[in-house]
């Protein structure tokens, strides 16, 4: 064969600044993280003992899926942090999370309407996500989806049993939709880091995902005899979790799930 | 010849790795569960064994892969590295026939064919499982989430015991 060479065979990484990379990726990771911890604070708590394992496994399937998602951030950034530096040494401000996530858990309705609103999302995103062009974050996505599929069928599936169940339940969980509903203009509200993904390639249009999202969400509400409150999300936009802004829950749950870690740096168990 | 012979290890390698089972369901090997997707050997004989986790969170998957380096060891072949994937996802349909008969016969009915289904897909729609001691298919799903991530609670209507099913992911 004669002519010039071939190009390289390698796929040129992405062209993106690698901290938005590494920003995107800690928002889906932390995520995941906080809500796993958040969810596991129910591991000997459950109301009845198949509650207690259901939401001991969501927790664990959540928290592997921010081991992988940090890890593959901690590789992006390059700077030697592995998925446990990052869960266990950054500080609050650091932390790329929605304040969705970091609330405290409240009682079981509180628990299972932030699992569903997220779990939707989660659904939504994830399958967004396997179409990105970026092969590992696909990969990790397409597997998470399994996993987020027959969680939103746990979390809705009580959304019907508590809505459309005694008047105590539907008081609860209305309750608890009234009080999350602020906390979801968050997830649709993109910003300069969600829009450098999207033009990569890496991510999908946020704001489009939303009517989706809202469709599945007022699907099984309405079913559940719930209502949406009116007013609209607020749009946390610049000064919401994915920035480093949290309620003042968040550092206080990072507090008890840093602690060990801390105070035992390199330890192995 | 060298390829012949790197085959040739291969093969036995693929073999040690067959003795290797899975912690949680000690019926079925490593490579029976889908979890060893690969086995590669260089030229200077490094082995590489890439695996996928069947959960993201299946705290197995560790000692699953202490399990592969030190049955290789043993099997005098030192140094293994342990490799992971995540595409393709793990899916219980790569677990073979004779596995799952395997499954049932240690008692956890073993997994349907798996469905992809809707984005959000209340109430589970597929056939319900066959009970493992009694064969009736007088069951019920009591809890998709049991004693590991991989099963589900049953219960069946006609011998009256819960039994287990391996979820079909």
């Amino acid at each position: 064969m004669s002519g010039p060479a071939a190009p390289p065979s390698v796929v040129p990484a992405p062209a993106v600044p690698t901290n938005a990379l590494v920003e995107y990726l800690l928002r889906l990771g932390d995520d995941r993280l906080v809500l796993g911890h958040r969810v596991s604070e129910w591991c000997g708590h459950g109301p009845i003992l198949e509650e207690d394992i259901a939401l001991s496994n969501v927790s664990l399937d959540l928290l592997g899926q921010a081991t992988m998602l940090l890890r593959l951030a901690g590789d992006a950034e390059g700077r030697g942090r592995d998925e446990d530096a990052l869960a266990y040494f950054r500080e609050v401000v650091e932390f790329r999370n929605c304040q969705l996530v970091e609330l405290p858990k409240g009682d079981f309705a509180f628990t299972i309407a932030r699992q569903f609103l997220f779990d939707v999302y989660a659904v939504v995103m994830l399958d967004a996500l396997t179409g990105s062009i970026h092969g590992e974050l696909a990969a990790i996505a397409a597997k998470s989806l399994k996993e987020a599929k027959y969680h939103v069928r746990h979390s809705g599936e009580w959304m019907l049993r508590l809505g459309d169940g005694t008047d105590e339940s539907h008081r609860r969980v209305q309750k608890a939709i009234d009080d999350l509903w602020r906390f979801t203009g968050e997830l649709f509200a993109p910003d300069d880091v969600d829009r450098a993904m999207q033009a990569a390639g890496i991510g999908p249009d946020l704001a489009a995902l939303r009517p989706t999202w809202e469709s599945l969400v007022r699907d099984v509400v309405s079913r559940a005899t719930l209502t949406i409150p009116n007013d609209l999300p607020r749009v946390a936009s610049t000064r919401g979790g994915r920035t480093g802004s949290h309620t003042e829950y968040l550092g206080h749950m990072l507090a008890e799930m840093q602690i060990i870690a801390r105070s035992h740096p390199g330890a192995s168990w | 010849m060298v390829a012949q012979a790197v085959r040739a290890t291969r093969e036995a390698l693929l073999s040690v790795l067959d003795q290797v089972m899975d912690p949680e369901v000690p019926v079925l090997s490593v490579r029976e569960l889908g979890i060893v997707r690969d086995v590669e050997v260089d030229p200077a004989g490094n082995v590489t064994v890439t695996v996928t986790p069947t959960y993201s969170g299946c705290p197995a998957i560790r000692v699953i892969e202490q399990d592969i380096v030190a049955a290789l060891e043993q099997a005098g072949y030192p140094g293994a590295r342990v490799r992971t994937t995540y595409a393709p996802a793990w899916t219980t349909d790569w677990i073979a026939p004779e596995a799952k008969a395997k499954l049932k016969a240690y008692g956890i009915a073993p997994p349907g064919r798996a469905e992809s289904g809707e984005l959000v897909q209340l109430f589970r729609r597929r056939a319900t499982a066959q009970c493992p001691y009694c064969d009736s298919y007088e069951t019920e799903l009591r809890s998709e989430f049991g004693s590991t991530a991989c099963k589900s609670v049953c219960w069946c209507r006609a011998c009256r015991q819960p039994f287990e099913e391996f979820k079909a992911i």
